[in-house]
């Protein structure tokens, strides 16, 4: 197979456009421009493809709706700010169970922060982001080549469970450039029943997240839960590196986790700390008991986030009462170098002993 | 045997209407259904109901049907219609839902010229959550957000929906109707079949609006309601035709 050097935000369209998506809209933010501008030389190349600037991120998530709807592979993107003006569609797609990706190229918040790298949407990402009681599927990608397979997973996965996917990414993964090769895409299961193309001679469709009724409505809410429960059990995914032998292991996910493992590399390499890497590459479902399992032999944990501490929480809730948790945030669009990060961790485990 | 001369149209389905007696929205949607089963477009056509009193038109029409967040049905349309081209796609909106917290989504829609049409229905107050003032209020109009009439330097202005848009290149057609007559609802009736003529011809946005009695929030019965629209609603909203560049009109200004 071909290999590309590709930098992160062409990835992500080149790859959802070989995975079959056919219906891209978004509006303009950096550090995510890049992936607008690709979908708008070579979307409109694609048999049947199509590519909206639209007139916000509000009306990017209701087009692809419009166009879920009618049974299109769809996806929009945005960074942070324009990701939270998505959230009422974002509500509606799960709702509506309508497959979807979403594409967040986290920068630097609150407000118009920066457009530094930064993690501090793992909130929003991972608890549903909008209103009412529904969550998405969230990739948390760390390479380049991540980015190429997880951005065609999200929309199988999307399919099989209806649903919106999200790939939660920073400016950072957008902007680097690495080497990929892009894998065969899976043949579409996605049922025609589910789409909405005018009823011919048959009987009339609705699509719709409004039911009146609240034992309906806790009924369809309950369903939409059954639905997390199996993507929980079926779908988690992570990372372990030179946990075996670790002393100390690091949780840290996307740009953060290539941090670390550069950072841990060192440590070993100096034989400072035996330290290892868990890396939820699912954030939503967490890969919990995963990360439970871990703390059978080893006692010590460090969440790294370029956040003021999000995951953090999904860890104490995984290792609370089993181990210790040490946190180390760097928000705002700083971005530490591994050998930055090595001393923070090595301080850390002196500090403990 | 009795010749039958009025019967339910065959794409409204067997439900009952929840609007209000007297309401703009039953003769709109009968009329919508009337021109569909004479076109002959059912099977193709995908309706977006709004946020609003219609929320529930999927009850009602029987066409596939998508709800809207409110406001949003212009870009939902656009998707829907943009990956179908060939059925038609129409948005169902009150004027708070095109007109204030929508308007960037029909504007913009419009402006790219989508084929597609909206109805608009003009009813100068939100009457889902309770007659407050809408974009289309008028001024000295009472609402319970205007409890002492709209003020212009405090509310701002009513909002022309027809005269706004027929501005834009990408409108093909705009014409402002009522409902308060039999004339007149033949008339909105032809309108609605030219729109839907002009996304068949795929001239590109086509918009009805629709001066609509919500007596329940107008405080009025359903006669002074259609009075209230005659007397004083249309003269702030002119029943005119704002842009038509379909072949018949054009010819028919070549003309003059
Ligand atoms: C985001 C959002 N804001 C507010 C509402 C509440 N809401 C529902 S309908 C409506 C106004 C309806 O007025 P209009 O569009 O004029 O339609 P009508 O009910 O008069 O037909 C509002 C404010 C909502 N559903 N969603
Ligand atoms: S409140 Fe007004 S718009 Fe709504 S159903 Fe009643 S009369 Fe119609």
């Amino acid at each position: 197979m071909n290999k590309f050097l590709m930098s992160g935000n062409n990835i992500i369209g080149e790859a959802a456009i070989r995975a079959g998506c056919r219906f891209y809209a978004g509006y303009p933010i950096t550090p995510q421009n890049e992936l607008t501008e690709y979908m708008a030389e070579h979307m409109r190349n694609a048999e049947g493809g199509v590519f909206i600037q639209s007139e916000s991120e509000v009306a990017a998530i209701h087009m692809i709706t419009g166009a879920a709807a009618a049974g299109a592979r769809v996806m929009t993107s945005s960074s942070s700010p324009g990701i939270s003006l998505k959230q009422e569609g974002i509500s509606s797609l799960a709702a509506c169970e309508l497959p979807s990706v979403i594409v967040n190229i986290m920068r630097g918040g609150p407000g118009l922060g920066n457009i530094r790298p930064a993690q501090g949407d793992y909130f929003q990402a991972t608890r549903g982001g909008g209103h009412g009681d529904y969550r998405t599927i969230v990739f948390g990608p760390a390479t380049c080549q991540e980015l190429a397979d997880l951005t065609m997973d999200a929309f199988d996965l999307a399919d099989k469970y209806r649903t919106p996917v999200m790939i939660l990414a920073d400016g950072m993964m957008g902007q680097m450039m690495e080497p990929v090769i892009f894998k065969k895409p899976k043949p579409r299961q996605y049922s025609e029943n589910f789409m909405l193309r005018g009823a011919g001679d048959g009987k009339s469709k609705i699509i719709r997240g409004l039911i009146l009724d609240a034992i309906d409505m806790e009924e369809h809410n309950w369903k939409l839960a059954r639905k997390y429960e199996v993507i929980t059990k079926s779908e988690i995914r992570y990372e372990t590196y030179q946990t075996d032998d670790a002393e100390l292991v690091v949780v840290a996910y996307g740009t953060a986790a290539r941090i670390a493992k550069g950072a841990i590399k060192r440590l070993r390499e100096h034989n400072k700390v035996k330290a290892g890497l868990f890396r939820p590459i699912t954030l939503w479902p967490f890969p919990e008991t995963q990360l439970r399992s871990l703390s059978g032999k080893i006692k010590d944990f460090l969440v790294f986030e370029m956040s003021t501490g999000q995951m953090l929480e999904d860890v104490r809730l995984s290792l609370q009462g089993y181990a210790d948790i040490g946190f180390h945030g760097r928000p705002g669009g700083a971005v530490p170098t591994p050998a930055e990060l090595a001393n923070v961790i090595a301080r850390y485990y002196e500090k403990k002993d | 045997m009795a010749k039958v001369i009025f019967q339910r149209p065959k794409y409204l389905k067997e439900n009952v209407f929840h609007y209000c007696p007297g309401c703009g929205h039953s003769i709109a949607h009968r009329l919508i259904a009337e021109v569909i089963e004479e076109m002959g477009i059912r099977g193709i056509t995908i309706g977006v109901p709004p946020a609003g009193c219609a929320v529930l038109a999927y009850n009602y029409f029987d066409l596939d049907m998508i709800e809207a967040q409110h406001g949003r049905g212009p870009a939902l349309a656009t998707g829907l219609k943009r990956t179908l081209p060939d059925r038609f796609v129409f948005s169902y909106q009150g004027d708070g839902d095109l007109a204030a917290i929508g308007i960037a989504e029909s504007f913009h829609a419009a402006n790219r010229g989508e084929n597609i049409t909206v109805f608009f229905i003009n009813n100068a107050v939100y009457g889902m959550t309770g007659g407050q003032m809408a974009p289309t209020t008028i001024l000295e109009q009472r609402t319970t957000t205007t409890p002492a009439g709209r003020h212009k330097t405090l509310d701002g202005y009513p909002v022309k929906v027809c005269e706004l848009l027929s501005q834009l290149p990408g409108v093909a057609y705009a014409q402002r109707c009522t409902l308060t007559s039999p004339a007149q609802v033949n008339k909105t009736k032809k309108a609605i079949r030219k729109a839907f003529q002009c996304q068949k011809d795929a001239l590109g946005f086509s918009i009805v609006e629709i001066l609509s009695p919500c007596p329940t929030n107008w405080k009025m019965s359903p006669i002074d309601a259609c009075k209230w629209i005659d007397e004083v609603m249309s003269k702030e909203f002119p029943l005119d035709v704002f842009k038509d560049i379909t072949p018949a009109a054009q010819k028919n200004t070549e003309a003059v």
